[in-house]
């Protein structure tokens, strides 16, 4: 692991280690760094995809509801005004499309990512979240140990460190 | 990219000297991880109180009934929805601090929304108390959701602005909740890396075992924006269909149409007078002079006074169109804000209101602390009194005098409402206590741009416009948490 105090030198080790095509393991920062993601090869998000469609399932429930309750089920004469009364209905259907897209979004991210109370951390770096920024990198397969770590100290990181267990966080 | 170039004449969001990653951290956790000092004890004792009272006068309520309270057969809405709406306006600058500002790119914002949608979720829990409360028969709260019963089923009516209004606090309430937890996650970790024991475990399982792992930033950056871009449009619609709640009705002073856009302007003048109250405190006690700096808090009183006087000219466009209506109930209603037995609402109202935050224009008085408090208690009475006016002195004479009559609270009514602002703040100051009260992350990113530290690296290497370089040093002189001698050539 290369530990590094800045997110540009971080940025630039990972630029070293791509050019000698070391494949990295993941990156731990305590804060969102844009650019890594491109670098790593990590697809864009299609969490808004998910979000567009629970949008659209929770606008269609509270619709579905609201026409079955007032239109089919129990018709009101209101003034001898429309049971069907569309424009009523918009803030009805607006609210819960609203609630289906976070929650359904979140839920999703969630999921995805692994992320539920509870979940016990896999923490490489307890200072991953305050103040270093690791690049990990998988130590099997990766022979050259040596040449890794002088790539990952001429690009300047701070420390390197060698854990043979994968998680700290489970001691 | 991290460290791209910010302009010098932009004024820094951090100040201080030394201040790293770690100190960013060390900063804000300082009163997490230690036992809290007197002030908090102070305050948490005298909050506790009034939520005490709350609990008390709250449960005589629901004991004895509504008819506690102060209300008549003409005034049917008094205190309970003046707190009501009041409370859910005061929630409304949270959001518009996290969601809004992040889509416009207000970086000012990193320090101030944790606590500020903190606010709103206290403030809207409180609202949603005031609810319940003057249904009288509180069980009977689950006739407000569409499902069936055994009357038939009867379904609730979607035409009424009432069941809106369920639908949208209570989709408001949840995904604000939603959106501050999910931000709160990377903060969490940090907390549980640095802790050991029991602490450790709580925050663990608080954290739901973030990492900060890449995909997981980059997936928590696109929910954060798409949860701040559904957001916008919620907080514009729960103050537009609370005030449907009185523009939907046939009462002079409530018929109108101006009621959505007045009623949100109004809501984010007021949170952000709360915000304001809020943070000049905890900066000051919690020592985060670093963070909360007088950028910010000259930023929040200019949108005060924006916000301040679009609610000015929406009162005078309400004068205007009851004159030029020609109806006389109309007329009647907002001549009887001056000359009626409560005249002295109606003066606390637009005093407090227009008045008084026309003050802010002058720099001073913006970036005075202690001017600056003041105003934003002004400002939250000034609120309360607007509520206060529209909902009781319109209902109180309306169109048959014979039916006139006066409000006077019961010791129940004040107690709920005092008791409710105890509430409120024993939950903020519980979360100061436990949670990080500024997003550590997210200033994080601001110290290689926008810091005091970055700038003065800036100024140093120069090839910086000599005009700018002092235009940037004369906009520190305001600052209470700038070492100026070291800008003196």
């Amino acid at each position: 692991m290369g530990l590094f105090d800045d997110p540009d030198v971080l940025l630039h080790g990972i630029d070293e280690l791509n050019k000698k095509s070391i494949p990295i393991y993941d990156v731990y920062t305590p804060m969102p760094i844009h650019g890594i993601d491109d670098k790593l090869g990590i697809k864009p998000s299609r969490l808004g995809f998910a979000a567009f469609m629970f949008g659209i399932l929770g606008g269609t429930t509270i619709f579905s509801i609201v026409y079955y309750t007032l239109v089919h089920d129990w018709p009101m004469n209101i003034g001898g005004k429309p049971a069907f009364a569309v424009p009523d209905f918009i803030p009805a259907t607006f609210e819960w499309t609203v609630l289906f897209t976070a929650f359904g979004m979140t839920i999703t991210f969630f999921f995805a990512t692994h992320l539920f109370p509870g979940r016990a951390p896999r923490v490489m770096e307890l200072r991953a979240t305050d103040d270093r920024f690791v690049i990990a990198i998988d130590a099997k397969g990766n022979v050259p140990h040596e040449d890794i770590t002088n790539i990952l100290r001429e690009a300047g990181a701070v420390e390197i460190k060698h854990n043979d267990r994968k998680y700290v966080s489970y001691e | 990219m991290a460290s791209h170039h910010e302009a010098i004449i932009r004024e820094p969001l951090v100040t201080g000297e030394n201040i790293t990653y770690a100190k960013v951290t060390d900063d804000i956790l300082k009163p997490v991880e230690n036992m809290p000092n007197k002030a908090w004890w102070i305050g948490f004792t005298v909050a506790s109180l009034g939520a005490l009272l709350w609990v008390f006068a709250v449960s005589w309520t629901f004991w004895y009934g509504i008819g506690s309270w102060g209300l008549n057969k003409t005034v049917g809405w008094a205190w309970d929805i003046t707190g009501f709406v009041w409370w859910v306006g005061i929630g409304h600058a949270g959001t518009l601090i996290s969601a809004i500002l992040l889509l416009f790119r207000q970086n000012w914002r990193n320090s101030i929304n944790r606590s500020a949608e903190a606010m709103t979720i206290f403030a809207v829990i409180c609202a949603a108390s005031y609810i319940v409360c003057h249904m009288g028969r509180p069980w009977m709260a689950v006739y407000s959701l569409p499902l069936p019963n055994q009357y038939g089923s009867l379904w609730v009516n979607f035409n009424s602005p009432l069941i809106w209004d369920v639908f949208a606090i209570s989709t408001y309430f949840s995904v604000s909740l939603l959106f501050w937890y999910t931000g709160l996650l990377p903060d969490l970790a940090t907390i549980r890396d640095r802790a050991s024991g029991i602490r450790r475990r709580i925050y663990s399982i608080a954290s739901f075992g973030w990492t900060g792992s890449v995909k997981s930033w980059q997936r928590f950056e696109t929910v954060c924006l798409i949860l701040a871009g559904v957001s916008t449009p919620l907080v514009l619609s729960v103050h537009t269909i609370v005030s449907m709640d009185f523009a939907t009705s046939l009462e002079p002073g409530w018929h109108t149409t101006i009621f959505p856009p007045y009623f949100v302007a109004g809501a984010i003048f007021s949170g952000f007078a709360m915000v304001q109250t809020l943070l000049l405190v905890v900066r000051k006690v919690l020592g985060l002079e670093n963070y909360i700096t007088m950028f910010h808090i000259e930023s929040m009183n200019k949108i005060i006074l924006v916000t301040g006087s679009i609610v000015g000219v929406a009162y005078l466009t309400e004068f205007f169109i009851a004159y030029y209506s020609g109806g006389e109930y109309e007329q009647y209603t907002f001549l009887n804000r001056f000359i009626g037995p409560y005249w002295w609402a109606g003066c606390m109202m637009y005093g407090c209101n227009v008045l008084m935050t026309q003050l802010m224009w002058f720099k001073k008085i913006r970036t005075n602390i202690a001017v600056s408090w003041v105003l934003s208690i002004v400002v939250n009475i000034g609120m309360w009194f607007e509520r206060f006016v529209i909902i009781v002195i319109s209902l109180h004479r309306d169109f048959i005098p014979s039916s006139w009559a006066m409000f006077y609270p019961t010791w129940i009514d004040v107690s709920i409402f005092i008791g409710s602002i105890g509430l409120f703040f024993t939950m903020f100051l519980l979360f100061i206590r436990v949670l990080p009260s500024i997003a550590m992350a997210e200033v994080k990113l601001l110290l290689k741009t926008s810091s005091e530290q970055a700038k003065k690296k800036l100024l140093a290497a120069g090839n910086l416009e000599p005009e700018q370089a002092e235009f940037y040093k004369e906009s520190l002189t305001k600052f209470d948490s700038v070492e100026l001698s070291e800008y003196k050539k």
